[in-house]
């Protein structure tokens, strides 16, 4: 196992529990392992940041625990739900009803308002927030009906995790959502999934390749080369307005 | 250029490999139409002039009652004429062994035992009757391939109400006779039609002709004014019962090939046309989409120090690639179909030899047109590209920029799906409006395939159900006095008779002139329904009718005169008004009543044939007796005749718009596909920010559907329409007085072309769907847009 540094924590429920992660791609006549092995459990309420350079295995990672990939080998958990071997109905099922998205490239729907493509998922949610208070709770209520077209990148974003959070996910996973924004506006989406995080409990998984960003989570994952190479704990959750790079 | 250029556009060419082949189907389609047609035509009007050349086919023909055959040397005489040969000809009914319906034909004489010096015959088999002989006969082939008959075999014949045993000496073909037609049928019919030659002296003696002729053929010398040598022709025919010389244009076998001709000549420039047409717009869509997606790269390669013109002649090269790719396809199809369609033709058209030729013409024509039709598509696209500065290209696309449509406004409701598809036909709509374009001009194309099914079917049911009532048709050799229609009443089996009468006619209006037969009707026709456009009245005794097709070619308005000169008896030239229009399909005709056209040849009650209504158990024993009677030169049976043109239309017509119908579907999957595939690129990023926020494909696909159907669905009112204009082109293009297909558009047809596009679009659909499944969703989400 890693090594396991900073002070230990009471362990609250585990939401999602993956063992003995491997993937391996087929690129032409080459196999590229992606994974090799990982362990990971997410709690309920915890914020991850997972680090690591291109080709560590970190986005591999995100797809298969958000249900998006398979793995070929390990175990995955959502809750009671074994999902190793799940069909495709049933990853699409979990990512219905559980998970929540943000992308780098906001990945909105250009032909959508900001309330529609949030209403888009509240749609096919059972028990869905409003689009106008998702909006709300992202700080974008006074832009309910503006295309895509009509926002900065930075609010583009915000739709982007008010769109995620519209179906109330127990998990929320970011892949490298400030990857495309300035400094500045980086900032305050990351506000936005802080307050996400600690408002309404769910888990936050962010990865990025900014070390920087590790400064607001309660688990730093490092990985390399498609394993877990070190975990990491801050002394103290940092504020996401306070990080600076 | 270079290599790696090349490379580049061959795995281009692979990656779009099903547009490029859906591209390629449309202009295989354009092509194969051009080439087929083309062949077609150089392949028959090559076979009727060496069948012509060698066979020496007369140029000018003319028929009298009898005229002495010294005549004939003082003809030779008239200034233009080269050579002139006489015969004799007459209608004769045939009994075949086994075979009970009545067979019709004409037997023409040959000079004693040698060939004619025009009209030659081309013997397959046998030979000619020997010198002297006065049994033997020639065959035609068809007749006898029909009849499984051959040189040895006997035939019974009734010639002027004589039966004469005869022996076929001989199978032949002649090139007065490339469509071997009854003279009142539109189609062949090899069992019941048949053409003899005898040895001159043997028919003249059967048919009291001996010492004189009947028949005329001639050529003219070179430079000769035709209708000059036929005017003097009809002077000195006119004392002998001459009714009119007449061209090769006059004879129903020539006219039939050339309204064939006509028609390829129509379809060749119609077909591929539309066809070119649409895959330029097909090529244009996927060039400007190749181009879109390519931009980094144009600009990547301009910065190395590419020059416009390399690009540009990388990217013409790759729609040259697409259209080389169709050009192929299509003179290979054109080659496979050529075959077939040649050997129907030898079916129809009894040519001595019909080597199929490809026309090479055709062949370069069509590659230069499709490979402007490929220009013309991709020009515009390529230009832009090239011009653009390397850094403006680097730089990704301006974000798209979306509204509400106001057709949202209208229709409100409906879910994201709905609004997703018209917010991007909104924001599209010189794209969109261009897909229906596609779409409409392929439902166009179907509408037009079935049409010909359907109209033609019509056209049949029209002349065969609503307007011949008839059972049985019959010609006398002869005018008779009109109490033979009491006398047919006697026969067994007839359960009605209704008589008329024909001449042969001139009819001028100003310059036009036609040549015709001038029929007269009872008052009021029961049997042949020929009625005038307006309240109902009884067939004038004064005045007459036309086919409002012939009335509208000569140039006559209802109360205008026409010009009647009767060709024969007195032949008095007359004006008579034009007082009715007759909407007919198939042939022309002018009408008058029995006695008023008695009055006009100042002759008593006369009849030259009688229509009958026939009991069907007793039909048998009816032809028996008709068949004794030697006033009957001809016994038509109407459902024969309906049978022949429909077994006809159905294995031309029928084909030739079943492979129409399967091009322009491909035509329909083509533009819809090609679409789609477009659609499904610009939505990759959205289709897969849906399947990961949990929508299932299904629900993914209800936009890439909605699209596609929403597309189709507006394209069927202008397919329509389009449609409606295709067939009426079409119609104007194919008609002429042996007949005119009417625009009637039914329901069938209509739903034919919606439910082709439909098809198509369901199709595509399905393609989508599975596309989507294997859609790399993470791959398409982590791009940069």
């Amino acid at each position: 196992m890693f090594p396991d540094t900073g002070p230990a924590m009471a362990t609250p429920e585990i939401v999602l529990d993956a063992r003995g992660l491997t993937r391996t791609y087929l690129t032409g006549e080459v196999e590229v392992p992606a994974l090799r092995g990982v362990d990971l459990a997410l709690s309920r309420g915890e914020l991850v940041v997972m680090l690591g350079a291109s080709g560590s295995g970190k986005s591999t990672l995100l797809n298969i625990l958000g249900g998006l990939d398979r793995a070929d080998a390990g175990r995955l958990r959502y809750l009671d739900q074994d999902l190793s071997g799940a069909t495709r109905r049933r990853l699409t099922d979990y990512r219905r009803r559980h998970v929540g998205f943000v992308f780098q490239f906001y990945n909105l729907i250009s032909s959508l308002t900001a309330r529609e493509n949030v209403a888009i998922v509240a749609d096919i949610s059972e028990a869905p927030m409003a689009p106008e208070d998702a909006l709300e709770l992202v700080g974008l209520g006074h832009r309910l009906d503006h295309f895509p077209s009509q926002l900065s990148g930075g609010e583009q974003q915000r739709v982007a995790i008010a769109r995620a959070l519209a179906k109330r996910p127990a998990l929320l996973f970011c892949d490298e959502p400030t990857g495309a924004l300035d400094f500045r506006t980086g900032i305050r989406v990351l506000e936005v999934i802080e307050r996400v995080n600690r408002d309404t409990d769910t888990t936050v998984a962010i990865i990025t390749h900014n070390a920087v960003i590790g400064g607001m989570a309660d688990r730093v994952l490092h990985l390399r080369d498609g394993r877990l190479e070190a975990q990491t704990r801050p002394e103290q959750r940092q504020a996401a307005g306070a990080l600076v790079w | 250029m270079s290599a790696t250029l090349a490379l580049k556009r061959r795995r281009d060419l692979w990656r779009l490999k099903t547009q490029v082949l859906a591209i390629g189907v449309v202009i295989a389609g354009g092509v194969m139409t051009l080439v087929l047609a083309l062949s077609m035509i150089e392949t028959l009007t090559e076979a009727r002039a060496a069948f012509y050349a060698s066979h020496h086919y007369a140029e000018v023909f003319a028929r009298v009652s009898r005229a002495p055959e010294g005549l004939v040397t003082r003809l030779q005489r008239l200034p233009g004429v080269n050579l002139i040969e006489s015969r004799v000809g007459a209608p004769v009914r045939l009994a075949v062994a086994g075979f009970e319906d009545p067979v019709q034909g004409r037997a023409l004489s040959l000079p004693d035992g040698r060939q004619p010096v025009l009209n030659r015959l081309h013997l397959l088999r046998g030979g000619l009757p020997g010198p002297g002989r006065e049994d033997q006969v020639v065959i035609s082939d068809a007749f006898a391939e029909a009849h499984d008959l051959a040189p040895g075999d006997a035939l019974e014949a009734i010639l002027e109400g004589r039966r004469i045993r005869l022996l076929i000496s001989g199978v032949a073909r002649s090139p007065e006779f490339l469509y071997q037609a009854g003279p009142a049928d539109l189609v062949p019919d090899y069992h019941r039609y048949a053409l003899l030659w005898m040895n001159r002296r043997a028919l003249a003696e059967a048919i009291d002709m001996s010492g004189a002729f009947n028949e005329l053929s001639l050529t003219l010398q070179a430079g000769a004014e035709r209708e000059g040598v036929i005017d003097a022709l009809d002077l000195a025919l006119a004392r002998y019962g001459g009714t009119g010389a007449g061209t090769r244009h006059d004879q129903q076998s020539h006219r039939f090939l050339e309204e064939e001709l006509a028609m390829q000549r129509a379809q060749a420039r119609v077909l591929p046309t539309v066809f070119l047409l649409v895959s330029a717009f097909l090529l244009h869509v996927i060039m400007v989409r190749t181009i879109r997606t390519q931009r980094e790269q144009i600009a990547v390669l301009k910065a190395f120090g590419f020059r416009d013109g390399e690009l540009a002649r990388h990217y013409a090269g790759l729609a040259g690639g697409i259209v080389l790719l169709g050009w192929g396809l299509g003179v290979g199809l054109a080659a496979c179909a050529a075959q077939a369609m040649a050997d129907l033709y030898a079916e129809y058209f009894r040519f001595a030899d019909l080597p199929l030729r490809l026309s090479i013409e055709a062949m370069v024509l069509s590659l230069a047109l499709s490979g402007l039709a490929g220009l013309g598509g991709c020009w515009r696209a390529v230009w832009v590209a090239v011009r653009r500065p390397p850094a403006e290209a680097m730089r990704p696309p301006a974000p798209q920029r979306f509204r509400r449509t106001w057709l949202e406004r209208c229709l409100p409701g409906g879910g994201p799906a709905a609004r997703i598809v018209l917010r991007h036909l909104g924001r599209h709509p010189v794209k969109a409006s261009f897909s229906i374009t596609g779409i409409a001009l392929s439902a166009g194309l179907l509408m037009m395939g079935a049409w010909q099914l359907d109209a033609v079917e019509r056209m049949v049911d029209r002349q065969y159900r609503d307007i011949m009532g008839m059972d049985i048709e019959l010609s006398f050799t002869e005018a008779v006095p009109a109490r033979a229609a009491g006398e047919l009443r006697h026969l067994p089996g007839v359960l009605g008779v209704e008589t008329w009468r024909t001449v042969p006619v001139t009819l001028s209006h100003g310059h036009r002139r036609y040549r015709t037969r001038l029929t007269g009707l009872p008052d009021w026709p029961r049997m042949r329904r020929v009625v005038a456009a307006g309240p109902p009245r009884p067939v004038p005794d004064t005045g007459l009718w036309l086919t409002r097709y012939l009335a509208e070619w000569l140039g006559d308005r209802p109360g205008d005169p026409v010009e009647v000169a009767v060709m024969t008896g007195h032949r008095r030239r007359v004006a008579l008004p034009l007082t009715g229009l007759v909407d007919e399909p198939i042939g022309v005709g002018a009408y008058l009543s029995r006695d008023g056209l008695n009055r006009l040849m100042r002759e008593g009650p006369a009849v030259s044939g009688a229509w009958l209504l026939v009991d069907a158990a007793r039909r048998e024993a009816l032809l028996d007796e008709l068949h004794g009677l030697p006033a009957v030169a001809g016994i038509g049976l109407l459902d024969e005749a309906e049978r022949g043109v429909r077994a006809y239309l159905d294995e031309t017509m029928g084909v030739f718009a079943t492979i129409f119908v399967l091009l322009a579907g491909s035509i329909a999957f083509g533009v819809i596909y090609n679409d789609a595939r477009i659609s499904f690129a610009e939505r990759a990023r959205e289709l897969s920010t849906l399947l990961v926020l949990g929508y299932t494909r299904l629900e993914v696909s209800r936009i890439l559907v909605g699209e596609i159907l929403l597309l189709t669905l507006l394209a069927i009112p202008p397919g329509w329409a389009l449609g409606a204009g295709f067939c009426w082109l079409l119609g104007e293009a194919v008609s002429n007085d042996l007949f005119r297909i009417p625009l009637a558009l039914t329901p069938r047809t209509l739903a034919l072309a919606a439910s082709g596009v439909l098809g198509a679009a369901a199709l595509v659909g399905l393609l989508m769907l599975r596309r989507l499944g294997r859609l790399d969703m993470i791959a398409v989400l982590k791009a940069p847009e």
